[in-house]
């Protein structure tokens, strides 16, 4: 053992300068060509930069709302809530998720309601829903912003990102820029 | 056929055409011939031996080897709990996130010492920069250590009659650089373009659109992420790992870690074919294993498209599946997939919560890490699954009343003995890892995050995790205490070095031995009857040892909920 200290560390000093520096730096010089240099991908509106990969929370009754979310959309700080299929406390949730968004859509049919709107995300900070998440909500949102419902079905429709070269995955709607579109509509 | 199910056959077909010629490509490397990226790499590496004043030519037996092997690895350790105990008063912590206590520094450092990567802190305020890179340093050198000892295991196999096998740091340089970080760089070029963050800047904060303020990490995760999954350690840079956002951004980039993780395991397997001429000895692996894979992914994959019953007896629409701890933009086939392709080969870095997985899933990633050798983690995962050749062997020699045989070499009581020791090492760790914890409540009650049977299973994952040198966890499990970060700790050790040391051992034995040519009474070992018996040995040895505890855990939360 005793011959192979020396060697052992000289050895990991060189492979740190290359693995933890030289590697990096050529990646960092690459980031320099992505979107943003490399800092996130950002949207701007109204002069202000939201991160278009960051989910928000939209509880809001004018806004398409944000599936729940155990860390409240906290991105400083990721999680999912890792609750069990089967715990009670946890379904007692979900059923309460699904009556308070009856109050706040009292046209909608609860068969209507899909699966995401009530579930919370793996990162709490999921930018996406599904297409059926929004759709549900139009009525809502042409009550309050006195908007034809079938002027929202045609921007939901526009922001439907299709699935990977359309062959692969699935079909979803970036939360935010929807709600974005949503203030530019007037 | 659904755009999801089309991704998910597009995902493995496209790993197992990629690893094919990759596997040549590591047997050429191993093997010392010429490749494509020789004028990159050479000066590199003689810059390395020379300034460590190492012969990478000299040849060394098995028990060289693995003091080289173990001398280093415990260079890293000592290191590691230098830097993580006074990461917060170094250097590149914008966010001033502490130093580590010296018992989750302890969990930590060993965890990522062995491939494994269990992470009893989150990422975003558990580490600074430097504390980052220096576990991605480890993730480099972890999987290069697993990939050199399973050289051991080729050149026991291919030189017939030796004790020379090989020089540790040759292979062990060669699996970093030429192996490793190739992929690795290709695959942080497609995360950047997708939307991954590489910069040594703090937390951003913005104002959301509703007017709330909200903190946003950032980092220099795009170097870290592909090495992760190409040396299957599965360590994520943020706290959810490859569920979030700037971690796995797309559907595309979903795909691409993916094919990351599965390519060198499964290339190893074709590797160690063409590097002892064998190919139809890889062929009968890689169809054990891949049985073994499709029988626990695609119960996954239905029941967790199907979704939660309890969910949709309240009577809303669950056609998207479980999609409790999944993101929208990778849905829910795509994470069940996932959920077995990280468990089988030892990756553990996770795109959906597995806490929040159906029961039967549970279980099936549970079983992908109790048999811990259908693919594998990288290097390691051949070892594993030679081991249990070793016992087919053996069994089939008795019941044709023969002296068992592997490729030429008698294999005798002293090399069944080590191969029974590591079978059982597994299960004992884990079951008794789990018993303790059971026993202990005073320890365990309060970390756990649901009742009942999905409790237990919450412990049982955590010790599975850590013998089978996983990293994925029922996160909810509130594992950040002195008993797990000490219990795992343990078991992370001898779940890491034994079952490298066991089957090193029984090769460098039988390379000792005098070869003896194939004749029409000896056994083949590359044929599908033979397959078969392999699969057997796996399904009793590896499966049936868990059957009572999954009974109480997974197997009774589902007729609870069904």
């Amino acid at each position: 053992m005793k011959k192979h200290i020396l060697p052992a560390i000289k050895l990991t000093v060189v492979m740190i300068l290359f693995f933890t520096v030289l590697y990096p730096l050529v990646v960092w010089g690459i980031a320099q060509f992505a979107p943003n240099s490399g800092k996130g991908a950002i949207i701007e509106h109204n002069g202000n930069t939201y991160y278009a990969n960051i989910g928000q929370s939209f509880s809001d009754d004018k806004y398409f709302w944000s599936r729940p979310s155990a860390v409240d959309y906290n991105a400083g700080g990721s999680g999912g809530s890792n609750k069990g299929a089967s715990n009670e406390e946890y379904l007692a949730e979900v059923q309460a998720r699904i009556d308070t968004f009856l109050v706040h859509n009292p046209e909608v049919k609860k068969s209507e309601i899909p699966v995401d709107l009530v579930t919370a995300s793996g990162s709490g900070l999921d930018p996406n829903f599904s297409v059926q998440a929004a759709k549900v909500q139009v009525k809502r949102i042409a009550k309050v912003r006195g908007i034809e419902e079938v002027t929202l079905n045609q921007l939901i429709e526009k922001h439907t990102e299709k699935p990977l070269w359309g062959i692969f995955g699935p079909e979803k709607i970036n939360v935010l820029k929807l709600n974005i579109a949503l203030d530019e509509l007037k | 056929m659904n755009t999801e199910i089309l991704g998910i056959i597009v995902m493995f077909s496209l790993s197992v055409l990629l690893a094919i010629p990759f596997g040549k490509y590591i047997a050429k490397v191993y093997g010392g011939e010429k490749t494509l990226l020789d004028p990159i790499f050479n000066p590199f590496e003689r810059l390395f031996y020379k300034v460590s004043g190492i012969n990478s030519q000299t040849e060394m037996n098995w028990k060289q080897q693995m003091v080289a092997l173990l001398t280093i690895n415990m260079v890293w350790f000592l290191l590691g709990m230098l830097i993580l105990m006074t990461q917060g008063s170094l250097p590149l912590n914008p966010d001033k996130n502490p130093s580590m206590s010296a018992y989750l520094a302890f969990n930590t450092v060993i965890s990522f010492v062995v491939n494994c990567n269990l992470q009893h802190y989150s990422g975003e305020t558990g580490l600074s920069y430097i504390g980052q890179y220096w576990l991605m340093f480890l993730q480099f050198v972890s999987a290069g250590t697993g990939m050199a000892a399973a050289v051991v295991l080729f050149r026991a196999f291919r030189d017939k009659s030796t004790a020379d096998l090989g020089n540790f740091y040759n292979h062990f340089v060669k699996s970093c650089t030429r192996i490793l970080l190739p992929v690795s760089l290709i695959v942080a070029v497609v995360l950047l373009f997708e939307g991954t963050p590489m910069t040594f800047e703090g937390k951003d904060s913005i104002t959301t659109l509703e007017g709330d303020v909200q903190e946003v990490s950032r980092g220099p995760a795009a170097a870290f992420i592909p090495i992760k999954h190409v040396g299957t350690n599965g360590g994520g840079f943020y706290g959810v790992n490859s569920a979030h956002p700037f971690e796995n951004p797309s559907y595309l980039t979903n795909m691409v870690e993916m094919v990351a993780q599965l390519i060198v395991p499964l290339a190893m397997v074709f590797a160690f074919g063409y590097f002892i001429c064998r190919r139809k000895l890889s062929w009968m692996i890689f169809s054990v294993m891949t049985v073994g894979f499709l029988m626990l992914t695609i119960p996954n994959i239905n029941m967790e498209m199907n979704g939660n019953p309890a969910i949709a007896q309240m009577g809303i629409d669950n056609t998207l599946g479980a999609m409790e701890g999944k993101e929208s933009r990778l849905g829910a086939p795509a994470s069940g997939f996932w959920s077995i392709v990280t468990t089988v080969i030892s990756t553990g870095s996770v795109n959906s919560m597995h806490d929040s997985s159906m029961p039967l899933s549970g279980m099936n990633e549970l079983l992908a890490m109790m048999i811990n050798a259908f693919y594998g983690g990288v290097g390691v995962g051949m070892l594993n699954f030679f081991v249990f050749v070793i016992l087919a062997v053996f069994i089939s020699g008795l019941m044709v009343g023969r002296t068992p045989e592997f490729l030429g070499k008698k294999v005798e009581a002293r090399e069944m003995k080590i191969a029974m020791v590591i079978a059982l090492l597994h299960p004992f760790l884990i079951l008794v890892g789990t018993a303790l914890s059971a026993a202990l409540p005073q320890y365990t009650m309060e970390t756990l995050n649901n009742p009942s049977f999905h409790g237990l299973s919450e412990m049982l994952y955590e010790n599975t995790s850590s013998a089978a040198n996983n990293g994925s966890g029922f996160e909810g499990l509130g594992d950040d205490t002195i008993w797990w970060n000490i219990s795992t700790g343990f078991i992370l050790i001898l779940g890491r070095f034994l079952p490298i040391i066991g089957p090193i051992a029984i090769a460098g034995l039988l390379a000792q031995k005098r070869y003896i040519p194939e004749g029409d009474g000896t056994l083949k070992t590359d044929t599908a009857t033979f397959g078969l018996m392999v699969f057997a040995v796996i399904a009793i040895v590896a499966a049936l040892a868990f059957f009572p505890v999954l009974t109480l855990g997974p197997i009774a939360e589902y007729f609870s909920l069904y």
